[in-house]
C-alpha cells in the first residue's frame, strides 16, 4: 500500500432545486403518483420541443460564482443519444464542447484537529442536463413500469478534476460540495431522495510515477459512507489486481453496500458511442454580462468570505473558521451565538458550538438545525461565563440544564438552581480560614514545598463553595494567607 | 364555390351566401367522390369538420369572426392535432391519437376559425419527394393519376390541386412544400425558419423543417401564412418579431425588381421544357418592369450531399422516440428489451425512413463526426454566404423548383440518389433558412411547371407581392385539371 498513490477524481450530478423541469414546465417535486408530474415535453410525444428554463441557468450560474470559475458567455446544448425506456426522447439533453462553467476551485480542510490539512480541489467543468426516469423492475409480473416524473428534472453536473489522493480527500470534497450547493440555494441536498449523488474515477499508481494509472469509475453512490467504502474497496482491488501482475482495463463499475464490494458493469468496449450533436431544437446559451452580474448581487456571502472574515473580524484561527464555514447551519448557528454573546467572546463561542455542541449533538444523533439548545441560549450562557458570572465548569452544568429544558434562558437556570459565582471576598475569605484551619496537614505540606497541597486546599474551598466561588480569587486570597 | 379564392370564400360566408357548414360538407363530398382514387387523405372525420364548422358559423353570426372563419382547409399529416389520428404518413403511428394540438393548428383552427377537413398523406416522417413512402401508399396526381404528386406533402398538394380542400397546409425540410406544389399546379411558400412554430409538427430535421401554406394563389398563401406565422414560446428557434400582415404589399408594382438568375439554376440537368416555361416567366416579369442580372450560388452543387448528412442526422436522433415504449406501433412478439426496440422499429419504419436513420447514425458516429457532420456544417455555412453574396446584387432569385414535371409512379423509387437530386434547387433554400415559393409558370407536355422565386430573410410580404402580381397577369395558377368535376 504504501508505494501506491491512489488518485481520485469526482463527477457529482445536483438536481437543482427548481419549481419546474429544465425543459418543461412540470412540476419537479420528489414522490408524487407515477407518471403525474410528466407532460407532452417529458413524455416526448411527437411534435413537441423543449425550452430551457431560466433558473436553472441561474443556478449554474451561481455555481460558477461561488467556485470562482468562469460563467461560459456561449455555450451549447447537445443530444446524448442512446435507447433506454426511461429516456423518453431516446437522448439526453446534455453539454458537451462548451459547457456553461469552466474552472474554478474548491478549498477543503481534510481531518481533525492536529491532522487536519487543507487541500484545494480544481474543477474541469460544470454543465446543465436533464435526469432520465425511473425503470421499476418490481411489482408488474415480469413487465418493467417506467416512472417517468423524474425524467427532464434539472442537474448540474459537476466535474473534477483529479486531485484527490485519498478517500478521506474525495469524502471531504463531497461534503464540501454538498455544503456548497445547499448553502447558494441550488440544490437540496437529500441524498437518499438522489439530489446528490458522485460517480468516483478512481486509479493507482506507483509513487512518484506522472502518468495516471486506468480508471475505472464507481457509478452512483449516494452517501459518503458509501463513497468511502467504495474507494476503499475498488483502490485495494486494483493494488492486488497490480501486484498479482494483471493490468486494469477501463470500465464502469457498481458498488454493492451489501457486499461492500465493486463489481463490473460494462467494460470500454462496451462503451456507448452516444452520438453527441448540437440539439437543433435550443439556441446556444448566450450569458450576458449584466445576467452573471444579477446573479451576483444575489448571492449570499459565500463560505470562503465567511471564513477570511471570521478569521480577521473574530481572530479565529484559520481552522475554526473552516470548520465554523462546513455548512451554513453551522455558520449561522455560530453567528447566532456571537451575535448575544458579543464579538469579544468569538473564541469561547467558536469553542462552545465546535466542540460541546457538536459533542452533545453527536451523542444524540441531532443535526445541529434541531438542537434543543438555540443559538441565542447558548450565547446567554457564554455571557455569564465572560462576565464572571459562572465558571466554565459550572457552565457546563448549565448547558445540560438547558439541553434538558429545565430552563428558558442561562439566567433563569443559574438563578433557579443558585450557580451564580460568590465574588463576595469577604464570604470567600471565611471559606477559606475554614479551611486552612480544617487542613492542618496540607497547610504543613505546602510549607514544606509541595506545591500539590495548594491545589487540594483549593478543591477543598471549592467543595465547601460548591463549585460556585470565583476561583481566581479563591487563589488568590489562599496564597495570600498561606504567604501570611 | 370549389374554385373560388379564400377571399371570395370569405365574402360568401361573411354575405351569408353560404354557410360554413354547407361550404365544409361541399368538400367533405369531393374528399368521399375522389379520395379513394387520389388516396390524398389519410383521415376524414366528418363529424369533427361539421362541429367545427358549426362553432364557426355562429362566430360568423356572432359577428367575432376573422377574416378566414369558416373556410375549410386540410391539415398535412405532420401536426399534431388533438383527437385526430396523427401518422406523419407512417406505420410506425398508424395508431397515435394526439392528445394536443400543435400551436399551427390551434393558431388556425382556435384562432383564426379555419376548418380542418381532415389529415392530408404524405412520405413516411416527410422523408420523400414522391409520396411513395407513406404507410397508407402513393398519392396520385390529379394531373394524371398515373403520376406523383411530389412530396414529402404530397396528399396535400393532390387535396387542392383536385379542389378537394380550397387550400393546404404543408411542411418543407428540403422543397416538401415547394416541389409538389409545382408538380401540382399550386402556390406554395416555405417562410423563413422561425417565422411559424415548429411545436407540435413532428420533427424530420428541426434546423430544416419549416411548415407553410399550400394554396391556389399567392393571395391565398398570403392570407394562410397571416393565421400560421408568428412568434411561440414553445418553440426555442421560433423569432420574436412583429406580427406581420404578410399581404401587405401583393400590390405593389414591380418596376425596379431586380430578379437575379443563378447561373447554377440553369444549367444542365433540367428538362428544356422546365426550363422553357421559366424562362417565359422571368420574360413576363420583365415586361412587368423588373431587370434580370445573373448571379452566382457557387457552391450550391453541395447542397444535396451536405443536406443529405445534415438532414438524416437530426432525424436519426428525432426518430429515436419511436421506439415502442410510450405510445404508437409496438412489435407483437418480442424477447427482451433490444428485441422488443429492434422488431418495433424493424417494422413500425419504412425503408426510406431506415435507409435516413442509418446515414445519420453513421455520420454522427465517433470517427465520423468530423468528415461528415461538421464539414457538412461548413458547407452549410458556405451555401448561406453565397446567399447573402447573391441579395447583394438582387431583390429575388428564380430558376425552376423542380428539374422535371411530375414523374410516374415507381419511375425513381428503386433508385434514391435520383429521387434525391429532384429536390436539387429546393435545398439549398432550406439549408440558408430562406424564404422560397413555387409558383405555377406553364404547362410542359399537359403537365404544370413551378417557378421558383427565394428571397431575403423575412422576405415573405415581398415574395408574396413578386408572385402575386405575376398571377395578375397570367393564368397558369388557374388551370385544373381535368375530370374532377
Amino acid at each position: 500500500m504504501n508505494q501506491w498513490e491512489v488518485v481520485i477524481g469526482i463527477e457529482t450530478h445536483a438536481q437543482l432545486a427548481t419549481v419546474s423541469k429544465i425543459f418543461s414546465g412540470a412540476a419537479t417535486a420528489f414522490g408524487a403518483e407515477p407518471n403525474s408530474q410528466a407532460c407532452a415535453v417529458d413524455l416526448a410525444l411527437p411534435g413537441v420541443l423543449p425550452v430551457l428554463n431560466k433558473k436553472a441557468v441561474e443556478c449554474a450560474i451561481r455555481f460558477g460564482l461561488a467556485i470562482g470559475a468562469e460563467v461560459a458567455q456561449k455555450s451549447v446544448f447537445a443530444r446524448k443519444n442512446y435507447f433506454y425506456p426511461d429516456l423518453p426522447k431516446g437522448y439526453q439533453i446534455s453539454q458537451m464542447d462548451l459547457p456553461v462553467v469552466v474552472g474554478g476551485a474548491i478549498t477543503l480542510q481534510v481531518g481533525q484537529g492536529d491532522k487536519a490539512y487543507e487541500k484545494v480541489v480544481r474543477l474541469t467543468r460544470a454543465h446543465l442536463e436533464e435526469d432520465a426516469g425511473k425503470s421499476l423492475h418490481e411489482d408488474f409480473h415480469g413487465k418493467s413500469g417506467i416512472d417517468l416524473n423524474r425524467a427532464g428534472t434539472p442537474l448540474l453536473e459537476i466535474v473534477s478534476e483529479p486531485d484527490m489522493r485519498s478517500s478521506d480527500e474525495a469524502v471531504a470534497y463531497a461534503k464540501a460540495l454538498h455544503a456548497l450547493v445547499r448553502w447558494i440555494g441550488i440544490c437540496d441536498g437529500n441524498m437518499q431522495e438522489g439530489s446528490f449523488r458522485c460517480d468516483a474515477n478512481v486509479s493507482v499508481r506507483p509513487k512518484g510515477q506522472a502518468e495516471f494509472g486506468t480508471r475505472r469509475e464507481i457509478k452512483n453512490l449516494n452517501s459518503f459512507r458509501f463513497l468511502k467504502e467504495a474507494i476503499d474497496f475498488e483502490v485495494q482491488w486494483q493494488i492486488n489486481e497490480i501486484e498479482e501482475g494483471r493490468k486494469i482495463q477501463q470500465a464502469t463499475v457498481l458498488f454493492d453496500p451489501e457486499s461492500g464490494e465493486t463489481r463490473m458493469m460494462r467494460s470500454k468496449e462496451d462503451a456507448h458511442d452516444y452520438r453527441y450533436f448540437p440539439d437543433p431544437d435550443l439556441l446556444p446559451l448566450i450569458i450576458s454580462g449584466d445576467w452573471i452580474e444579477r446573479v451576483r448581487g444575489e448571492l449570499p456571502e459565500l463560505p470562503v468570505q465567511k471564513r477570511e472574515r471570521f478569521v480577521s473580524d473574530l481572530g479565529l484561527s484559520t481552522y475554526d473558521a473552516t470548520t465554523l464555514t462546513a455548512s451554513q447551519e453551522i455558520s449561522d448557528y455560530f453567528e447566532a451565538v456571537v451575535s448575544v454573546a458579543g464579538k469579544a467572546s468569538a473564541k469561547p463561542c467558536a469553542n462552545w458550538v465546535m466542540v460541546d455542541l457538536a459533542a452533545r449533538l453527536n451523542k444524540d444523533g441531532l443535526e445541529i438545525l434541531s438542537s434543543p439548545v438555540s443559538a441565542p441560549q447558548l450565547g446567554g450562557l457564554i455571557q455569564r461565563i465572560a462576565d464572571n458570572t459562572i465558571s466554565n465548569n459550572i457552565a457546563k452544568k448549565v448547558f445540560e440544564s438547558l439541553w434538558n429544558g429545565e430552563g428558558a434562558t442561562a439566567d433563569e437556570i443559574i438563578e433557579k438552581q443558585g450557580l451564580k459565582q460568590i465574588t463576595d471576598s469577604g464570604a470567600i475569605e471565611s471559606l477559606v480560614d475554614e479551611v486552612l484551619a480544617a487542613n492542618p496537614g496540607n497547610v504543613a505540606e505546602f510549607k514544606a514545598g509541595k506545591e500539590k497541597a495548594f491545589n487540594a486546599l483549593v478543591g477543598q474551598v471549592m467543595k465547601a463553595a460548591k463549585g460556585k466561588a470565583n476561583p481566581q480569587q479563591v487563589n488568590d486570597l489562599l496564597r495570600q494567607k498561606l504567604a501570611g | 364555390m370549389i374554385n373560388a379564392s379564400l377571399k371570395q370564400l370569405s365574402q360568401a360566408l361573411a354575405a351569408k351566401q353560404i354557410s360554413s357548414v354547407e361550404l365544409t360538407q361541399l368538400f367533405l363530398d369531393r374528399i368521399n367522390r375522389f379520395n379513394p382514387t387520389l388516396n390524398a387523405f389519410v383521415t376524414v372525420d366528418a363529424d369533427k369538420s361539421l362541429a367545427a364548422a358549426r362553432a364557426a358559423d355562429a362566430r360568423i353570426a356572432a359577428g367575432t369572426a376573422g377574416l378566414l372563419t369558416g373556410i375549410p382547409i386540410a391539415q398535412k399529416d405532420i401536426f399534431c392535432a388533438e383527437g385526430w389520428l396523427t401518422t406523419c404518413g407512417s406505420k410506425m403511428l398508424s395508431n397515435f391519437v394526439s392528445p394536443y394540438d400543435a400551436t399551427v393548428i390551434r393558431k388556425m383552427e382556435a384562432e383564426a376559425g379555419l376548418v380542418s377537413l381532415g389529415k392530408t398523406n404524405m412520405d413516411e416522417f416527410a422523408m420523400g419527394s414522391s409520396n411513395e413512402t407513406s404507410f397508407f401508399g402513393p398519392v396520385r396526381n390529379p394531373w394524371d393519376q398515373a403520376r406523383v404528386p411530389g412530396g414529402s406533402s404530397g396528399g396535400s398538394a393532390a387535396a387542392v390541386a383536385a379542389r378537394l380542400a380550397p387550400a393546404a397546409t404543408g411542411t418543407d425540410t428540403g422543397g416538401s412544400i415547394r416541389q409538389p406544389a409545382a408538380l401540382c399546379n399550386l402556390t406554395g411558400l416555405k417562410p423563413t425558419y422561425g417565422v411559424v412554430s415548429r411545436y407540435g409538427m413532428i420533427a424530420f430535421a428541426s434546423s430544416l423543417d419549416q411548415a407553410g401554406p399550400m394554396a391556389a394563389s399567392a393571395e391565398d398563401c398570403a392570407l394562410l401564412l397571416n393565421s400560421m406565422a408568428g412568434y411561440d414560446e414553445r418553440d426555442s428557434t421560433s423569432l420574436e418579431r412583429p406580427v406581420e400582415d404578410y399581404s401587405r404589399d401583393l400590390d405593389k408594382p414591380l418596376s425596379g425588381l431586380r430578379i437575379g438568375l443563378p447561373k447554377e439554376f440553369f444549367g444542365e440537368g433540367c428538362d428544356a421544357e422546365v426550363m422553357a416555361a421559366v424562362r417565359a416567366a422571368i420574360a413576363e416579369y420583365e415586361k412587368l418592369g423588373a431587370t434580370t442580372v445573373e448571379v452566382s450560388l457557387p457552391n450550391s452543387h453541395l447542397s444535396v450531399p451536405a443536406y443529405y448528412v445534415i438532414a438524416p442526422a437530426e432525424a436519426s436522433s428525432n426518430l429515436s422516440r419511436f421506439d415502442g415504449v410510450r405510445y404508437g406501433f409496438r412489435a407483437e412478439d418480442y424477447g427482451n428489451l433490444d428485441d422488443m426496440y429492434m422488431k418495433s422499429r424493424a417494422q413500425g419504419f419504412g425503408a426510406e425512413v431506415k435507409r435516413r436513420i442509418l446515414i445519420g447514425t453513421y455520420v454522427l458516429s465517433h470517427g465520423y463526426y468530423d468528415a461528415y457532420y461538421l464539414q457538412a456544417q461548413r458547407i452549410r455555412r458556405l451555401i448561406a454566404n453565397d446567399f447573402v453574396e447573391a441579395f447583394k446584387h438582387c431583390d429575388v432569385i428564380m430558376g425552376p423548383t423542380s428539374p422535371s414535371t411530375a414523374f410516374k409512379l415507381g419511375e425513381k423509387a428503386a433508385d434514391p440518389v435520383q429521387m434525391y437530386l429532384s429536390d436539387i434547387y429546393t435545398i439549398a433554400v432550406n439549408l440558408a433558412g430562406l424564404p422560397g415559393m413555387s409558383v405555377p409558370c406553364g404547362l410542359a407536355a399537359g403537365l404544370p411547371v413551378g417557378l421558383q422565386l427565394v428571397g431575403n430573410y423575412f422576405a415573405e410580404a415581398r415574395l408574396l407581392n413578386v408572385a402575386h402580381r405575376f398571377q395578375q397577369v397570367t393564368d397558369w395558377h388557374l388551370r385544373r385539371p381535368a375530370g374532377l368535376e
